[in-house]
């Protein structure tokens, strides 16, 4: 009896996520990801230029639906989100332990505050129009009337260190917004990242709104930044930011400022990464009978 | 039906006050600057209005200087209640002596009296208003108890609404705490020359406003320097993806408005005589030297033949000449420079095959001018349905569904303004949310207000100008 043989369990290969699906890499690359203490943990697949661009054609054409959709529908798809997040609470925290070499309490507390403020991002959806908006005042027989709307495909580079938290501290605030985005996970701690693109996939949110690659955000972050199809920047993850600035200027993105130093995400945010993805709409129209 | 000419009602250029020679205006004082001065020139004459001294580098440092100074001394610490006396009585100064100004701003840059009086003016007074009244209420824009702002703001501004630039820069940085360096553009600095005496008679602490004239070098310096937080500029998409790129990787913060290639969108059941005066006002208003312009007109296919004739028919009663004279409606093209650009865009849309018409009306032998053209058979891979041209050429393309006229006037790198004409409330709604532009004017076009934020989608620029959320361009939030 004691000669029985442990059970071998099943190694996970993990993939990236783009349009809804699972695909590896077009490159075939992948890359070791290790624990803290340098234990092998899985391989992780390493995205190429040609999956950038994949991943912006899926958000580009996930856009129309996902910025029409009404706010309250874009709420509820959020709130599921967290749901399944919350379902999966065990799961992140063994990830997040491992990858962030967290005791199971502060990894606990790093997943809940995660969860938290992904319900707190999807509570917006249906705020932010009645908070920057605007029935505007002018001199003259006319209805004019400011509402702000989503600036299109958002480009993130998602902080290196916290996987989970900081991960969702940058997505959550795009799609809220109506946005679209296409994220590089961070690239020694991408394993939380890849059990979000499973809950994203099995929640109802459509297919391409959320993108996410594991790779480097130094291999990456030019294509995104120069991509003419990329209409925001946040270049979070990023070592070199102002030539990755300089590329977004190319087209006019919109690049976020963010600061040298990664935050601590556990602080509760204001509303700026909403409104840093919002574009005013001023719409006039003649009054008079 | 007898037909009466107009005599001419010519407004007198004494109301300008024009000197023989302008300077910048440095830390309260106008100082004689070390840059290469400029000669100034009428559009309408071509004869030389002024001479300007332009800044050098070290005036700009001083500017920067005083500007800095000022912050940190006087206009930053003062209570908001203060800041908002001072931007009331600029205000207040402006009206009074807007009749001067309003000629002045014709004779330097070309734009017909009629415009300059009835629409800048009155304009660049409401944005010193406006924004007066948001100096002690800062805590309920909606940025969090006390925004703070960011210090000194250099802001470079363009031509074709000198004055009117100048207010929408000024007034919301001073209102938020900001001192200013502003450049006005080298063919028109007159009236922000003028506007320094205003700060002076406001009795505005010296440095908070400093006024620099020169040409792009000049700008750049101020991008570049390393005492400025925040830069603000108006002007071609080509030079803001430059200043964007300079700017990268520094803490200055920038908001950019830039070029525009506008759709007006006409559906068949438009009121057609409505939509012909908004066509008119949105491309010809100002020679067309506008970034909102509405440059491209798409008429829905069954009634496009019947609105170009009206059009033309309408076109064909515009005055073009002398912008002093009170009839004019379409004045002077503001530099050689510009109208050779309309000139060399016009000719690429004949050369591209599609159908020229110039309005018949009399056009100068002196002075920059093109008549009102329009240019019909569009297709959008043309030039002249993709570049900006910043004149009076109006590009006409049609369409045959909501979904094609969406996709049309969606297709273009800018995204600024545009322009909706149904009797279809539900129609304009449904088109006014799928257009991607910051201003959408239904059944109407070219209105501008303090309280209605203006600014543009994606290579149009980022940031906007009025109403709270312009507040924010200005505050360290």
């Amino acid at each position: 009896m004691s000669n029985q043989p442990e059970r071998i369990t099943v190694a996970k290969t993990y993939k990236l996520f783009i349009g809804g699906k699972f695909p590896r890499s077009e490159s075939g690359r992948v890359y070791p990801v290790t624990d803290r203490k340098g234990n092998f943990l899985a391989n992780a697949a390493h995205a190429s230029r040609k999956d950038v661009r994949d991943a912006v054609v899926a958000a580009r054409k996930a856009f129309p639906g996902w910025s029409g959709a009404t706010a309250y529908n874009r709420g509820q798809v959020l709130y599921r989100v967290a749901e399944v997040l919350e379902g999966r609470r065990d799961q992140f925290v063994a990830e997040v332990g491992a990858a962030e070499g967290l005791s199971g309490r502060r990894a606990e507390t790093v997943v809940d505050a995660a969860i938290d403020r992904w319900v707190w991002y999807a509570g917006w959806t249906d705020k932010v129009a009645s908070v920057l908006g605007a029935a505007n005042p002018v001199a003259g027989p006319y209805f004019s009337f400011t509402v702000p709307e989503p600036t299109g495909v958002v480009g993130i580079l998602a902080p290196q260190k916290s996987s989970l938290l900081g991960l969702v501290s940058v997505l959550a605030p795009a799609l809220a917004t109506g946005c679209t985005a296409v994220v590089v996970s961070s690239a020694e701690r991408p394993l939380p990242a890849i059990t979000l693109s499973e809950v994203l996939a099995t929640s109802d949110l459509p297919g391409g709104v959320a993108n996410i690659l594991t790779g480097r955000a130094a291999e990456l972050g030019p294509w995104l930044a120069s991509h003419g199809d990329v209409n925001a920047l946040d270049p979070t993850g990023a070592e070199d930011r102002a030539e990755l600035a300089r590329e977004a200027a190319g087209t006019v993105k919109r690049v976020l400022a963010v600061p040298a130093e990664e935050p601590d995400w556990t602080q509760r945010p204001d509303i700026a990464r909403l409104r840093r993805y919002l574009e005013a709409k001023t719409v006039w129209h003649p009054m008079g009978v | 039906m007898p037909v009466f000419e107009y005599a001419p009602a010519p407004e007198s250029r004494d109301l300008a006050n024009l000197k023989p020679s302008y300077r910048p205006f440095i830390d309260g004082e106008f100082v004689d600057g070390g840059g290469e001065p400029l000669k100034t020139v009428n559009p309408a004459t071509e004869e030389v209005l002024a001479e300007v001294s332009t800044a050098s580098a070290a005036d700009i440092d001083t500017a920067v200087k005083a500007a800095r100074k000022a912050f940190e001394k006087t206009w930053g610490p003062m209570p908001g209640s203060e800041r908002a006396k001072y931007l009331f009585r600029i205000a207040r100064l402006i009206q009074e002596r807007s009749r001067e100004l309003a000629v002045l701003e014709t004779l330097d840059n070309g734009k017909p009296i009629k415009e300059s009086r009835d629409s800048d003016l009155p304009l660049v007074a409401a944005h010193f208003f406006y924004h007066a009244g948001w100096a002690d209420k800062l805590d309920y824009a909606g940025y969090g108890p006390d925004p703070k702002p960011l210090g000194v703001a250099g802001q470079i501004i363009p031509w074709n609404f000198p004055l009117l630039m100048l207010a929408w820069k000024i007034a919301p940085a001073l209102a938020t705490g900001n001192t200013v360096v502003l450049k006005p553009a080298e063919t028109t600095p007159l009236t922000a020359l003028v506007f320094g005496e205003i700060c002076q008679q406001a009795g505005l602490p010296p440095g908070v406003v400093n006024i620099l004239p020169g040409a792009g070098d000049v700008g750049a310096r101020l991008v570049g320097h390393p005492g400025i937080d925040k830069i603000a500029f108006t002007g071609s998409t080509e030079v803001g993806k430059l200043i964007q790129r300079q700017v990268a990787g520094t803490p200055k913060r920038l908001t950019l408005e830039l070029g525009g290639k506008a759709a007006n969108v006409v559906f068949d059941d438009a009121p057609l005589d409505q939509a012909v005066e908004g066509i008119v006002n949105g491309i010809f208003f100002n020679q067309g030297h506008v970034c909102c312009a509405g440059s491209r007109l798409l008429a829905q296919e069954s009634v496009a033949e019947e609105l170009l004739d009206k059009l033309r028919h309408r076109i064909s009663t515009l005055r073009l000449g002398d912008p002093l004279d009170k009839n004019t409606d379409v004045g002077a093209i503001n530099s050689a420079e510009q109208l050779t650009r309309i000139r060399e865009l016009a000719d690429s849309g004949e050369a591209e095959g599609a159908q020229r018409w110039t309005s018949p009306c009399p056009v100068p032998d002196r002075g920059f001018f093109f008549a009102p053209t329009v240019f019909s058979g569009v297709h959008q891979s043309m030039r002249i349905a993709r570049e900006e041209i910043f004149g009076p050429v109006l590009s006409v393309l049609t369409f045959r569904t909501p979904d094609e006229a969406v996709a049309k006037a969606n297709n273009t790198p800018y995204g600024l303004s545009a322009g909706i004409w149904s009797e279809k409330g539900s129609r304009i709604l449904w088109t006014a949310n799928r257009l991607r532009a910051g201003v959408v004017w239904a059944n109407t076009f070219n209105r501008f207000d303090p309280a209605a934020p203006f600014g543009g989608y994606q290579e149009s620029g980022f940031g906007r100008e009025g109403g709270r959320t312009g507040l924010e361009g200005y505050l360290s939030v």
